[in-house]
């Protein structure tokens, strides 16, 4: 399962990500990190049962720790099946079949939002 | 050998007994009966094509208002078109951006919600005249309210297009969609085996008066596009089409990111089968189209060439570049395409489009020239300050300090041993050094990821680095990374200033 993990000002300079997966043994695959002296999120994929532990030891040390569980959509009537996003999605969430139509795997999606931007017909859509 | 006269041909269509097929049914009968078989079978071949063609726009005649008006401006939803015929025609054109919107809302997508009904606002100035005394014009309509709405497209369907990559350090958005930094992927545009001027790269059949698919409807090819350069197999074509009878199925706007908006055109040509050469050409497939990976990161006319593939390369997912699999997409849509000449062919067995005769053929031996400019294009190396003084990587940042201070330069350049660019440090740097009581050596507090510009770049490619990085300054390499100057937003203003 997809994580995010908000970090806000005033611990943001702690090594509270560090602390919690040594604390917990918990494997965290992080995926994207965006730190600045304001604030610092990170987006983490976590096995299923291990995330009580990791979202429990991270809220103990102040951090805030959501379910991204809404992935990348598709609005079909606007998108033309082109397959730009194809080479920039960094997970390969979406492919063609043999007949060329556009397939997702929404399962595999991080939610980085960098098809957005390549999608010409403005068709992809992700709710944050 | 087989001679068909189009005549012939249409008598067929006419009775049913046609025999049409796709581009892409016909690679496989080629192969089993040749070229002459095949020619003999087959009537006419039928293409198609979806994607990006940002030469692309509709002709506009309103009527007259009361009382009358010589438009001089209009603008439709917030969209410059251009008026400069007449009094009340207007040419709407697709990259043309909303004063407002900017680049969510374009001249392609006025083109759409005109297509699909919608109420379009019109704004129009005018100088007043004697036979046109109105000055100011504001009203609502639609595409039914139009004595004419007349695409006329001057540069569509190209006959192939290059693939872009980005070999950059940095993310670029262009209008073949994003391109990640050190050749991150790979894009491309173009149907291949179902490409239309692909198919009768010869233009044996193709030509001014060619009755074609266009957007859904029946339009013409009226003659070879801008820039139609055959000899280097980058033909490309003028097409006519009334946008009433169009369906937004086949014509879309788009945006690309960080470029501007262009229009998705569907275009479906038929090849009438009326030689076994002509047979033989319709039988190209994805593997015998062969084009250039260009290096959109340079920001130039001749960009640097990575690799040559072909369309069968490019539509596997992945092409090879020095050694690498780069992952690719294709800006336009290859199941559109299928759709368009599965369309036309329909069609045409049903006896609903003749194939015409050309009154003319495309030419065949034009190409397309670079601009004639007047100014020299001046290059970073001929505007920037030679005389830069650079520091080693390993020096103190007393020393920076003190060079700073002494040369009056705001910015030195790091440099390793080797005189190659380490990175950049500022007064800023050292004063940030200084308030961290942080005493160390200058590769400690330099900025790593230094911008730089090349000896050799446009004046203006530096211009807008600079501007896009908030700089105002950058060091100067040469080809071996070695630092030879250091250009300034300071020597810039002083080149407009001399110009003006």
């Amino acid at each position: 399962m997809m994580i995010k993990v908000n970090i806000s000002a005033d611990i943001v300079g702690e090594p509270i990500i560090a602390e919690s997966i040594i604390e917990t043994g918990t494997i965290l695959n992080i995926s994207q990190a965006h730190f600045d002296s304001n604030h610092g999120e990170i987006i983490a994929e976590v096995e299923m049962s291990q995330f009580p532990k990791i979202r429990d030891a991270l809220i103990s040390r102040g951090a805030e720790v959501a379910i991204l569980d809404n992935p990348i959509m598709r609005d079909e009537e606007e998108c033309v099946e082109c397959g730009a996003c194809i080479s920039v999605c960094p997970v390969k969430v979406f492919s063609f079949d043999r007949e060329w139509n556009l397939q997702i795997d929404a399962d595999k999606c991080i939610q980085c939002g960098t098809c957005l931007k390549m999608c010409p017909h403005n068709a992809l859509i992700l709710e944050v | 050998m087989v001679e068909k006269s189009i005549k012939e041909i249409n008598s067929r269509i006419e009775d049913g007994s046609v025999n049409v097929v796709t581009a892409e049914e016909m690679v496989d009968i080629v192969a089993d009966l040749g070229a002459d078989g095949a020619a003999k079978e087959v009537d006419v071949v039928t293409t198609g094509t979806f994607g990006a063609m940002c030469s692309s726009g509709v002709w506009l005649n309103f009527g007259h208002s009361e009382p009358p008006i010589k438009m001089s401006k209009i603008w439709l939803n917030e969209v410059e078109a251009y008026t400069g015929v007449a009094a009340v025609d207007a040419f709407i054109g697709a990259t043309q951006l909303s004063e407002t919107e900017g680049m969510n809302y374009g001249g392609a997508h006025v083109i759409e919600d005109l297509i699909r009904g919608k109420s379009i606002d019109v704004h129009a100035t005018a100088y007043g005249t004697d036979c046109y005394p109105r000055k100011l014009l504001d009203t609502t309509l639609n595409i039914y309210d139009l004595n004419q709405a007349i695409m006329i497209n001057p540069r569509n369907a190209y006959q192939k297009y290059n693939a872009a990559t980005n070999g950059s350090n940095h993310k670029i958005y262009t209008y073949m969609g994003t391109l990640l930094p050190s050749c991150g992927n790979v894009t491309y545009s173009g149907a291949g085996v179902l490409s239309p001027l692909c198919n009768d790269p010869n233009y044996e059949t193709i030509g001014i008066g060619s009755r074609i698919f266009l957007g859904g409807s029946q339009g013409y090819i009226i003659g070879e596009g801008t820039q139609h350069s055959p000899q280097n197999n980058f033909g490309t074509l003028m097409v006519r089409g009334n946008l009433k009878e169009m369906s937004s199925d086949y014509i879309r706007a788009a945006t690309f990111e960080g470029y501007g908006t262009s229009l998705y055109v569907g275009m479906g040509i038929p090849i009438p089968i009326i030689n076994e050469r002509v047979a033989l050409a319709t039988a190209i497939t994805d593997a015998d189209i062969t084009t250039n990976v260009l290096d959109y990161g340079v920001p130039s006319r001749d960009r640097p060439k990575l690799a040559e593939v072909t369309y069968e390369e490019l539509r596997s997912g992945t092409v090879e570049i020095n050694g690498k699999d780069i992952p690719t997409s294709s800006m336009s849509s290859f199941k559109m395409a299928r759709k368009i000449a599965g369309e036309l062919k329909q069609w045409i067995k049903g006896g609903d489009f003749f194939v015409s005769e050309p009154v003319e053929l495309l030419p065949k031996n034009t190409s397309c020239k670079p601009m004639k400019q007047r100014d020299r294009n001046l290059l970073v190396k001929d505007i920037m300050s030679t005389e830069v003084i650079t520091i080693n990587q390993d020096a103190t940042f007393h020393k920076a300090a003190k060079t700073i201070v002494e040369n009056a330069y705001t910015h030195l350049p790091v440099v390793k041993k080797d005189g190659t660019i380490a990175g950049i440090v500022t007064a800023w740097d050292i004063s940030k050094a200084v308030a961290e009581e942080n005493y160390k050596l200058v590769k400690d507090i330099m900025t790593k990821k230094v911008i730089t510009a090349n000896a050799t770049d446009p004046v203006e490619v530096a211009a807008r680095n600079l501007d896009l990085n908030g700089l105002s300054a950058m060091p100067v390499l040469n080809s071996k990374q070695e630092v030879i100057g250091i250009v300034t937003s300071d020597d810039i203003s002083k080149l407009i200033a001399r110009r003006q």
